[in-house]
């Protein structure tokens, strides 16, 4: 097999245990002995418990206990918030993984029930008597940091969790004093739900006679699991091994360690068996994190010629009752640096009020605060185009970072490593059609027909991050990746690695990038990951960085492993290394190609090692930790069509053309399928979607009824389309592309819709953009009620 | 109280006693350990669970066992013959129509319901046939064309 696999699309080494059933996710896992625990949880956004009773629970046909807070504050510390952001004033409520003498939202766990089976569990739930007074709950940041708003946590003021700045490049004020133009707008960034196909589970097994605990968990990061959980449940780390089996995606909802998951563990502890949890669908939307929720009042300042000149934002994040494991990060970090877009924008500044809500913990969901920085500049970009009536295309083009192909600084102090941002444009403008989309829309309107494009063009930062930066910004953690690469006498191979993907592909793309680094067959190669006991540690997939990071350290591995193949062979062919070359799996003395040695044949050699060179280990296999020197930063350019029909507010989405760069592609189907389901999430965004409470609390959208999540019958064909700018500091030159998608769609298909709607007067519409909504504001800018 | 029934799925006779409440899906799942259909939700709206129930599809969730009784069902773990994968199992792994796979038995058993009442369906239709099985992956793009695949042989 040759190095030519990598960069093709073969179909993934995944797949034939998920389409014929084989797969084992959490729940799908069966010991002996087990027993099934289901939580109790708060009806009230905002309560305090009065009492419990739980002696008719405990009598209850198969339950063998019965927890509250009282059973468990000894042996399960709070849930940890593990992203300290620094310099942000942040003030951590304390999150009791069972509440203590008040809940915050309705989904708080109030008390647990361990029972036989699981509707023994549940039936048990309805048996326990709490003594509930309401408090007045608040559930809009806003409304939250005023004066007047319900207090959540005692010891925290204004229900403010931080204050965090970015100030950047010149002085903000004179930029906008100076300014020929201002442009404001202020955005709702809806609460999303993320709806992983695969609700939570967890399955702990204790054994007390040895005191070691395995967790079986639908996590994207069981190493972080397993170093939590210690802290958390007491449990050494060297006793403790945690799998993440088949996982059915995440999304971000599944890097939290939840107190449901602490709960569980304590229930396997306290009673020594094997204890199960799975949530329901309903329990996941109150209970499992949700994204989003900003509510941005943001400003451009730009020259009469459209050269902008200055971005200032005020952000209010609602952040749910308690701030989940990395939530601070979120709209902070990976947001408030990445306001400088595609652009150079001379001055940036940003003030981000996180704020403490009765709602359900928010925490990174797919783009993680910069779908949330996309669509800001990009609507502003926008809005600054129809103000000085120009082509929304130019504008951008007027403001393009130029081309570079290593380094660029923005003012938010992060340096890009490489971008075409004009290209990106271009080459999409070219594949869409973009002057004929324009005069069909011109036609369109003479008719009365409604037709709309929307750009966003976007920069993402992914591939998260140099460990040393993690640290400087509060993250509790590295943001290293390990790889261990190991040859069998067979010449077959076996790679652990530390992050866990759950649906992405790495399975193969990993084998992919062993092929191309030692010329074995990706049939020979398996990927192993998910189990703290068989892999080396790493830090999880999420902030796509599982290709761009472990994949880098697994080329690395696969590079010391030719570095030592390459002295065997030497010694094999009685040759000096300096005169050893290698292609395509091949080691051979120059000129000599034919009488080379194979990887196979060293491997073999190497694990029997009968003839070694003198000072060389035995066997074939490499450890290597990548510590990224600095982030990857993919971008593209995305268009959406659409028509609004303004009798009814109805928006058919007609076309959407994407052009996204993440580098060479090692698996360009896989890319496509990334790029496809992230648009697709976006676009929901912009839709269907928002997770609604009402006024007290209560969760409106609790179910796959009243959630709208994206159906097939809704979407039109995706088009996609790349370019390829490597990353200059990457081993391999890939960026990340799992997100991608979603960081841009949404503002795409917000301002195509507000492009139709604009012989109609109408400027802005809350997300998502329902028939209902639509129509409304149509009502409204024509002055009827 | 416990009701007998005989169920057979995947050619298999399972004789048991059941709760009366019990959702045929736990039966499949819990009571026979066929873990290959899923569960994704508690209200009939994600389709992970969907078997053929004599041939038809029906989404597992919405059915008791009881009511199961007699009857002939096929899952994910009866779908592949002993020449191999169904072909709509292949067209699902060649055209890239599944990421992290807890959607694609049901999207799979949909196909093959949607494909049975309309054996040439334009991807427009595929689109609303598959309208009931959420999937948060793909964005759907590429299970449409696995079942045009499948639809066509395998050529497409």
């Amino acid at each position: 097999m040759s190095a030519s696999t990598f960069g093709s699309g073969i179909r993934r080494r995944e797949d034939p245990r998920l389409i014929t059933g084989s797969a084992a996710y959490t729940d799908d896992i069966v010991l002996p002995g087990t027993l099934h625990a289901a939580m109790l949880r708060s009806p009230y956004a905002h309560a305090r418990i009065n009492g419990i009773d739980t002696s008719a629970a405990s009598e209850a046909s198969g339950v063998v206990a019965v927890y509250t807070h009282a059973d468990t504050v000894d042996e399960i510390a709070p849930a940890p918030c593990a992203w300290l952001l620094p310099n942000s004033g942040l003030t951590i409520a304390e999150y009791h993984c069972v509440a203590k003498d008040t809940v915050r939202y309705v989904g708080d766990i109030v008390a647990v029930v361990v029972a036989e089976s699981c509707s023994q569990a549940y039936d048990a739930l309805d048996l326990i008597d709490v003594d509930y007074e309401p408090l007045d709950a608040v559930i809009a940041p806003k409304a939250a940091a005023a004066e007047d708003a319900p207090q959540l946590h005692d010891e925290i003021k204004g229900n403010q969790a931080f204050h965090w700045t970015v100030t950047g490049g010149g002085d903000i004020d004179e930029a906008f004093g100076a300014a020929d133009v201002v442009v404001k707008e202020t955005i709702v960034q809806q609460r999303l739900i993320p709806n992983a196909m695969e609700p939570r589970a967890a399955l702990a097994r204790y054994v007390q006679a040895t005191g070691e605990l395995t967790l079986w968990n639908t996590t994207q990061n069981p190493h972080i699991v397993r170093f939590l959980c210690s802290l958390v449940n007491g449990v050494p780390e060297d006793k403790l091994r945690v799998i993440a089996p088949e996982v059915g995606g995440g999304f971000g909802s599944k890097i939290a360690v939840y107190p449901a998951d602490f709960i569980t563990v304590f229930c396997s502890k306290k009673l020594g068996v094997p204890v199960k949890w799975v949530e329901t669908r309903s329990e996941n939307y109150q209970a499992t994190t949700h994204g989003r929720d900003h509510v941005q009042e943001i400003e451009m300042a730009a020259t009469s010629d459209g050269r902008i000149t200055g971005l200032r934002a005020t952000v209010h994040a609602g952040m749910g009752a308690y701030l989940s494991t990395a939530a601070p990060g979120i709209p902070t970090i990976l947001h408030g640096l990445m306001l400088s877009g595609v652009y150079d924008i001379p001055a940036i500044h940003e003030d981000v009020y996180g704020i403490y809500t009765n709602t359900t913990p928010v925490e990174a969901y797919r783009g993680a605060g910069r779908p949330e920085a996309t669509f800001m500049v990009e609507r502003l970009v926008d809005l600054l185009a129809s103000r000085l009536g120009l082509d929304p295309a130019e504008v951008r083009r007027r403001n393009f970072i130029p081309k570079f192909d290593d380094g660029h600084d923005v003012v938010t102090g992060l340096t890009y490593d490489s971008g075409d941002y004009d290209g990106a444009l271009t080459k999409l403008l070219g594949k869409a059609g973009y002057e004929g989309l324009r005069a069909e829309q011109a036609a369109a309107r003479e008719k009365g027909r409604h037709i709309g494009l929307g750009l966003s063009t976007y920069v993402e930062i992914c591939g998260l991050g140099p460990s040393q930066v993690a640290g400087a910004i509060g993250f509790q953690g590295g943001l290293w990746e390990s790889a261990i690469l190991r040859f069998h006498p067979s010449g077959k191979v076996n790679v652990m690695i530390g992050a866990s993907p759950h649906g992405q592909g790495e399975e193969t793309t990993f084998a992919q990038i062993v092929a191309g680094e030692l010329g074995v067959s990706p049939e020979d190669v398996k990927v192993i990951h998910g189990d703290t006991e068989s892999t080396p540690m790493g830090w999880g997939t999420y902030g796509s960085r599982t290709t761009a990071v472990g994949g880098a350290a697994l080329a690395l591995a696969a590079r010391k492993i030719r570095d030592k193949a390459k002295i065997i062979a030497a010694h094999l062919l009685e040759a000096a290394v300096e005169d050893m070359e290698y292609e395509d799996g091949n080691f051979f003395v120059k000129g000599s190609p034919d009488t080379g040695k194979t990887i196979q044949d060293i491997a073999l050699m190497a694990n029997v090692a009968w003839n070694m060179p003198e000072g060389v280990e035995a066997g074939l296999e490499a450890t290597s930790f990548y510590d990224p020197p600095n982030f990857v930063f993919p971008y593209g350019a995305h268009l959406a069509v659409v028509e609004v029909d303004s009798e009814t507010g109805n928006v058919e989405l007609k076309r959407y053309i994407a052009v996204d760069d993440c580098g060479p592609q090692i698996n360009p189907v896989i890319v496509e399928g990334q790029v496809h389901g992230g648009i697709v999430q976006g676009i929901g965004q912009a839709m269907w979607e928002e997770g609604v409470y009402d006024e007290d609390g209560q969760l409106l959208t609790g179910t796959m009824l009243d959630y709208a999540l994206p159906r097939a019958d809704r979407l039109p064909d995706i088009e996609v389309h790349s370019t390829v700018t490597p990353s200059p500091h990457h081993p391999l030159g890939v960026k990340g592309i799992g997100e991608a998608g979603t960081i841009a769609s949404t503002a795409a298909v917000y301002n195509a819709v507000i492009d139709a709607l604009q012989p109609l007067g109408v400027a802005s519409v809350n997300m998502p953009l329902t028939p209902e909504r639509v129509w409304r504001s149509i009502q409204e800018s024509q002055g009827r009620n | 109280m416990k009701i007998p029934v005989s169920i057979t799925i995947n050619g298999r006779r399972y004789d048991r006693n059941v709760a009366p409440r019990l959702l045929l899906v736990h039966f499949i799942r819990d009571v026979l350990g066929l873990t290959g259909t899923k569960v994704g939700c508690d209200t009939s709206q994600c389709g992970a669970c969907t078997v053929l129930l004599d041939g038809v599809s029906a989404k597992a969730c919405t059915c008791l066992a009881v009511q199961a009784d007699g009857t002939s069902i096929t899952t994910i773990e009866g779908l592949a013959g002993d020449d191999g994968l169904h072909p709509l199992q292949e067209s699902f792994w060649n055209k890239h129509g599944l990421q992290c796979g807890f959607c694609t038995p049901g999207m799979i058993m949909a196909s093959h319901e949607l494909l049975r009442c309309n054996p040439d369906p334009s991807a427009e239709e595929i689109r609303h046939g598959l309208e009931g099985n959420l999937c948060r992956c793909t964005g759907y793009q590429n299970i449409v064309r696995a079942v045009q695949d499948a639809a066509a042989g395998g050529s497409q």
